[in-house]
């Protein structure tokens, strides 16, 4: 009795088992969101974007976010692929058909691939250098105004942020501080200051980054998180 | 012989009995099921198809759907370990709030098909249902338009003719002022229609009708109006965003509908005013169920009906209640705080003195002495009693050296400096940090909380109302539309009686009334109500107040009573009896504000939250469906 279900069970196992008619996806389609080769860093889980494929039946995007680093990655199958950002996404311009919906750009997949993604930013932050001393934290830049013509946006603010991971943005941080646009005398020169509050657990480094929020434009534009050790 | 006639007789007989046409024997009537016909008979019969469709309405707080739906938006904080995702997330999803039930649309629009053709019902009869389910379908409309903005309006049920091809089914998205227009004609339309009966609550009325269209002409005005603030939150086709130019059309809609209600031509509605305290008043507001003048259209419940709803058991004091859990729903110190002084300013709870000195006080109610009556009735402040039975909300003792003596469970013990028994040093109900059920915020939710016996345990539950639209709300409804077209005479003289009832009785002069006071005044009014979310959103507000940044305790008190002041995290405030024998403050109170550790997220309302997402399969299916601005 035993052994026949054994018997039954080897049958089964032999018989039965086959793969799943498809491979995954293995395909990596990765890149980053530049302007002119300069990345674009923005705040985690904040930018969205979306793939498209036609040609089996119903259409539905394919979303994901951008990394902090402004950098995406989808593991995909060789195919043709339109590529968007929905409106209101991001701190730059994507470009738009006449009757205002989103412009894709395509996407030929065959074999791994590193595809930019060239976007216009309204304003740049340049040569951000942050440095700690005494239990505060420091950040210098410039600010690069990029669009300059009608659709050209005010600085609402820029904000230097510091946190205890890597996460750093409006929503993850132990401290800011900021400085509304008007009040910015030199854009070629800004500086801001925050003191590092008491961490606990205790820890000798935080992580750093700067951010400009854009006048009528929900995302920040930001630049790379620094570590620094205290 | 014999045998011959036998069996033509046989012949004859099966001939005559045996034999029918196919149609005929196959076409047996169903005996459990209803034909149309059969259904829309009688009156008894449609009522009870049309309690289905009462049933189904959506709201967004709902007695029985949860205490969840009541606990969001930094107003409280939810002390239950299941949910601190509440003050734990930064953000809300798109997808948050979203409905998009044409299901319910299709047998609305059935019913009045059907309705409409039944033979047998007599024309009051018939009259009355087509109103109600017409009301039913504009007050979904209305929550549609609330939650998605414009949203295809169907209003007859469809039918596939099954040809392959479904594109004559797939309709676009109205303008979002479309829906509302629909709304509020079609409460012109039936208002007459429908009974006008001030004590007829679960079924529509005239009232409920008129409160249905003066709420949406100022939502649909507040749009148009503060619509410019955001100018991303729109879609070229109006989908999303109403032109600035419809604000006043709207606005004086609202007021004229509002003032029908107030002028009594739709029944004899007035503010709940049956008892002396003011404050136990606003409470049996939500409680009361007999000729309660001020409820206009409610989801009721009825004890032993099977509907029934278990609010009062997930947030009744867990002292001492009739079931070990209760005290989910712990109101902020953000929203205690908001409540008025008498002299019609606004401060923040006294904490400490001028120069930065805690505050002594002889009880625990004191520091909340002197506050708007719906203070009390909103909210179970430590000190005060539910059930003839007070509550043990305190947090521990301080030392004279400013120490804390406190313990990590419900009324632990611990001995004191100086005495050799251990005594309790915490109260039953907490405040202790992440203790769920307990008064983390330092204080309960009294809003709708029935003290009836049993009405705490699971077993029995409660049968109060929910109230969707009530006398004070048209009231200030009214206020808002008369002080949007400049007459602030009128909205002084409406929000004074709102007001007056609260124990405010000073009045607001016209020039008093500003943007700020209506926003604050929905604010404590309708606090638990539903409405904060889609006040927030109409006002285009949600993504100031709701920022995403941390708050401070300067932060928290400062500049309340401002309709842009940041409301990101709920802030507790936790009393502290002094123990110091030799002081002569011993055994007073003394409060801290602190942030409940468990609260480590901030709100973020993001642009794209202003309207929900519509879903991708709903999209697929429907090419001709835009998608929202900024998702």
């Amino acid at each position: 009795m035993k052994r026949s279900i054994l018997y039954i069970t080897i049958i089964i196992l032999a018989v039965s088992c086959r793969k799943d008619n498809y491979d995954e996806p293995s395909v990596r389609l990765s890149g980053r969101l530049v302007y002119n080769g300069d990345p674009i860093e923005v705040e985690y889980n904040q930018v969205r974007y979306e793939l498209y494929q036609y040609g089996f039946g119903k259409t539905g995007p394919m979303a994901s976010v951008f990394a902090p680093d402004g950098s995406y990655n989808m593991v995909l199958f060789n195919g043709e692929y339109k590529f968007i950002i929905p409106n209101g996404q991001g701190p730059f311009k994507w470009k738009q058909t006449p009757a205002g919906a989103p412009d894709s750009t395509t996407i030929v997949v065959n074999g791994n691939q590193e595809f930019n993604i060239e976007v216009t930013p309204y304003y740049m932050i340049r040569n951000a250098q942050l440095t700690g001393s005494g239990g505060s934290v420091t950040g210098k830049f410039s600010i690069e105004k990029v669009i300059n013509d009608a659709s050209a946006k005010d600085i609402e603010n820029v904000t230097l942020y510091i946190n205890k991971t890597q996460f750093v943005s409006g929503a993850d941080n132990i401290a800011t501080k900021s400085m509304d646009g008007i009040d910015i005398t030199d854009p070629d020169n800004v500086n801001l200051t925050v003191t590092v509050p008491t961490l606990n657990p205790a820890q000798n480094y935080v992580f750093a980054r700067i951010g400009i929020k854009i006048a009528g434009v929900e995302d920040r534009i930001f630049s790379s998180v620094t570590k620094i050790s205290l | 012989m014999k045998k011959t006639s036998l069996i033509i007789l046989a012949a004859v007989v099966m001939y005559t009995t045996g034999c029918k046409k196919d149609s005929e024997f196959l076409d047996v009537q169903p005996t459990a099921v209803l034909t149309n016909e059969q259904a829309f008979s009688d009156p008894a019969q449609v009522l009870s198809i049309l309690a289905d469709l009462y049933n189904r309405q959506l709201d967004f707080s709902a007695l029985d759907n949860g205490w969840e739906s009541f606990a969001d938006f930094s107003e409280s904080f939810p002390s239950a370990n299941g949910n601190v995702n509440i003050v734990q997330r930064n953000e809300w999803n798109f997808d948050s709030w979203q409905s998009w039930d044409y299901g319910y649309v299709r047998d609305l629009n059935l019913f009045i098909e059907r309705a409409a053709v039944a033979k047998t019902l007599s024309d009051a009869d018939r009259k009355r249902f087509l109103a109600e389910a017409r009301f039913l379908r504009a007050n979904f409309y209305f929550e549609l338009a609330k939650r998605m903005g414009g949203v295809p309006l169907i209003l007859e049920p469809l039918l596939y003719n099954f040809s392959g091809d479904p594109t004559y089914l797939q309709h676009p998205r109205a303008k979002e002022s479309e829906i509302y227009d629909f709304v509020i004609s079609e409460a012109e339309a039936i208002k007459n229609d429908l009974p006008v009966n001030a004590n007829e609550k679960s079924r529509a009325t005239k009232g409920a009708a008129l409160a249905m269209e003066a709420r949406a002409g100022v939502y649909a005005g507040s749009i148009a109006k503060y619509g410019v603030n955001t100018p991303q939150v729109s879609l070229p086709g109006q989908e999303v965003g109403i032109p600035a130019s419809m604000a006043d059309g709207y606005y004086t809609k609202a007021l004229n509908a509002a003032k029908e209600i107030i002028n009594g031509t739709a029944g004899a509605y007035s503010l709940y005013n049956k008892k002396p305290d003011l404050g136990e008043n606003f409470a049996s507001l939500f409680l009361d169920k007999s000729g309660n003048p001020e409820s206009i259209w409610v989801e009721d419940f009825k004890l032993k009906s099977g509907k029934v709803h278990n609010f009062t058991v997930s947030n009744q004091p867990r002292y001492g209640a009739e079931e070990e859990e209760g005290g989910r729903i712990n109101p902020s110190l953000n929203l205690v705080q908001s409540f008025e002084k008498l002299d019609n300013t606004f401060a923040p709870i006294p904490v400490t003195d001028g120069s930065g000195n805690p505050i002594f006080y002889n009880t625990q109610t004191d520091i909340f002495a002197g506050r708007d009556a719906r203070l009390y009735g909103t909210v179970i402040l430590p000190g005060t009693a539910f059930k003839g039975r007070n509550v043990d909300i305190w947090a521990g003792y301080q030392l004279g050296d400013g120490s804390i003596i406190t313990g990590d469970d419900r009324g632990a013990q611990k001995t004191l400096p100086g005495q050799t028994n251990p005594t309790q040093v915490v109260g039953f109900d907490g405040p202790v940090n992440s203790k769920e059920f307990t008064a983390q915020s330092g204080f309960y939710l009294r809003k709708y909380l029935d003290p009836t016996p049993g009405a705490g345990s699971r077993g029995t539950n409660s049968e109060v109302p929910f109230i969707r639209y009530r006398f004070a709300e048209v009231l200030l409804n009214a206020a808002e539309a008369a002080f949007e077209l400049g007459q602030k005479g009128d909205a002084a003289t409406w929000m004074n009686l709102v007001r007056a009832r609260a124990g405010l009785t000073t009045p607001l002069a016209a020039s008093d009334i500003t943007f700020d006071r209506i926003v604050h005044e929905r604010r404590v009014e309708l606090a638990f109500e539903g409405h904060i979310l889609y006040d927030m959103k109409r006002w285009r507000l949600a993504h100031v107040v709701w920022d995403g940044n941390k708050m401070t305790v300067t932060d928290l008190v400062s500049n309340i009573g401002s309709a842009t002041k940041r409301n990101t995290q709920p802030y507790a405030l936790w009393g502290y009896k002094l123990y110091d024998p030799s002081s002569p403050n011993n055994g007073k109170w003394v409060y801290k504000i602190v942030l409940p550790s468990l609260v480590t997220g901030s709100n973020r309302f993001r642009l794209g939250n202003y309207y929900s997402f519509i879903n991708d399969d709903i999209r697929a299916n429907n090419p001709k469906i835009v998608r929202q601005p900024n998702q």
